[in-house]
């Protein structure tokens, strides 16, 4: 259930059930704090700028630019502009995907057992793909934008020849990852199944999310300071904030 | 896995030569087969394609890893668009791993990657752009630049969630060769970058060649 206190730590507390999906403003300052409430979700998630939503993620320059393949604490969420869009504060789970994609309509019918609307109201199996194509044409956005997502809570692994494995048991219940916004973000996201999850009938897993007010940035702040690429992405922060940026 | 061809350049329907720092974009019809040709060694062409009767359906990156459960590109490797559809399928390949995973430079991510005053150094991205607005026929803008292949670039993931970028595993001569399963966009940029040792800081001319079979 929705609860609003503006004026304590937590501004806003939120539920999204599985098979499920939103998209929200986050402002810079502010952190979103994601909660695997029975373990196992997989939240697919998308950015934008708000302002000019030609500048989005960017999965292959947020990966090169830390030399990494998972996503953990300390990690930085870039745009195609250079600039960070959040900030991993936080993070219990260890590893989150954002190589594995998007769960697609026909992928979900071949796996799984589809649930219609029209029998099953709101208890009805959605994919990946539909619930950001819903969620893209809110803000005038299409598939065109439609980029290579975030996949929190889950972990898709390779071996020396390039092999890929899911991990089936990655996020526990309560397990949670935090971010922190460096600029104004649009936010678009799902708790539809990561695309490689194999269970035996469509998993429906409930995300627990939190509004807070971050704490400001310091100089010897993790994130920033956790490789020299990450303090000149903070760099390109300033002087888009310094020059009118939100 | 290392697959030779048995094409000869003598019987080519088309050849070009792309100098580092320029793009190709051309149509590649259903059945013929595009080989692009590392000249010198060690270069990156970083490529895009492009459903050539609808743009909205493109090569995925990340579809294409997922469909056939490995990070990497070659011989055997069919190219998924975000439709689901295979684009091209690799169908030779003397250099035996290409990278699709590190995306494209940009004159952006340079500054985060090397040093903020190197913006201004010519990128793949900027080759792309140019591209799209000198092929105003294609009406493909920025929204259309997704995450491409980086043909001889040797990018290993490690077990552990590393990202190395190692020394190029190609060399002069070496090649990789497509054939299209529908008439397709190739967008390639022969990429520019001065900053990435990998082409020993020497970015150097690739060739393209298509055989109508």
């Amino acid at each position: 259930m929705a609860e609003i206190f503006p004026d304590k730590a937590i501004m806003y507390e939120d539920e999204i059930p599985g098979g499920a999906h939103w998209s929200m403003l986050m402002r810079k300052g502010t952190t979103l704090h994601l909660i695997d409430k029975v373990g196992g979700v997989n939240v697919g998630m998308l950015f934008y700028n708000p302002t000019d939503k030609l500048e989005r993620y960017n999965a292959p320059d947020t990966l090169k630019c830390q030399h990494t393949f998972k996503l953990t604490k300390g990690h930085c969420l870039y745009s195609d502009m250079g600039r960070i869009f959040c900030s991993i504060i936080d993070d219990s789970v260890g590893w989150h995907d954002t190589v594995g994609g998007n769960l697609t309509d026909a992928n979900m019918k071949k796996k799984w057992a589809v649930k219609t609307y029209q029998e099953q109201r709101n208890d009805w199996t959605i994919s990946g793909e539909h619930g950001f194509l819903v969620e893209l044409a809110k803000h005038g956005l299409n598939q065109r934008d439609m980029s290579a997502n975030l996949n929190w809570f889950s972990r898709m692994f390779a071996d020396d020849e390039g092999n890929l494995n899911f991990d089936s048991a990655n996020s526990k219940a309560g397990d949670y990852v935090d971010l922190r916004f460096e600029m104004d973000t649009l936010v678009l996201f799902h708790t539809c199944p990561h695309p490689l999850n194999s269970a035996t009938d469509y998993p429906k897993k409930t995300l627990i999310y939190q509004v807070r007010k971050a704490a400001p940035v310091a100089d010897d702040d993790f994130c920033m300071n956790s490789r020299p690429e990450n303090q000149r992405g903070f760099q390109n922060n300033a002087i888009y904030h310094l020059q009118g940026g939100q | 896995m290392i697959k030779v061809s048995p094409r000869h350049a003598d019987n080519t329907i088309y050849a070009k030569t792309i100098d580092a720092g320029d793009y190709w974009m051309h149509v590649v019809e259903q059945g013929q087969t595009l080989r692009i040709l590392d000249l010198e060694g060690n270069q990156a062409a970083d490529t895009l394609f492009y459903n050539a009767h609808d743009v909205v359906e493109r090569y995925s990156a990340i579809d294409t890893i997922r469909e056939q459960r490995n990070v990497y590109l070659t011989a055997g490797s069919d190219l998924i668009s975000n439709h689901g559809n295979v684009l091209l399928e690799i169908i030779a390949d003397t250099c035996g791993r290409h990278d699709t995973l590190g995306g494209a430079c940009a004159t952006e991510s340079n500054t985060v990657r090397y040093a903020l005053e190197k913006k201004c150094m010519h990128a793949c991205r900027d080759s792309w752009l140019l591209a799209v607005a000198e092929y105003p026929e294609f009406d493909m803008n920025k929204r259309d630049i997704t995450h491409n292949i980086n043909f001889f670039m040797n990018v290993p993931v490690t077990e552990e969630g590393g990202l190395t970028f190692e020394d190029g595993i190609s060399d002069a001569g070496k090649y990789v060769e497509l054939t299209a399963k529908m008439d397709v966009i190739a967008l390639v940029s022969n990429c520019p970058q001065l900053n990435n040792p990998c082409n020993a800081y020497n970015p150097t001319p690739i060739e393209v060649l298509i055989w109508d079979q």
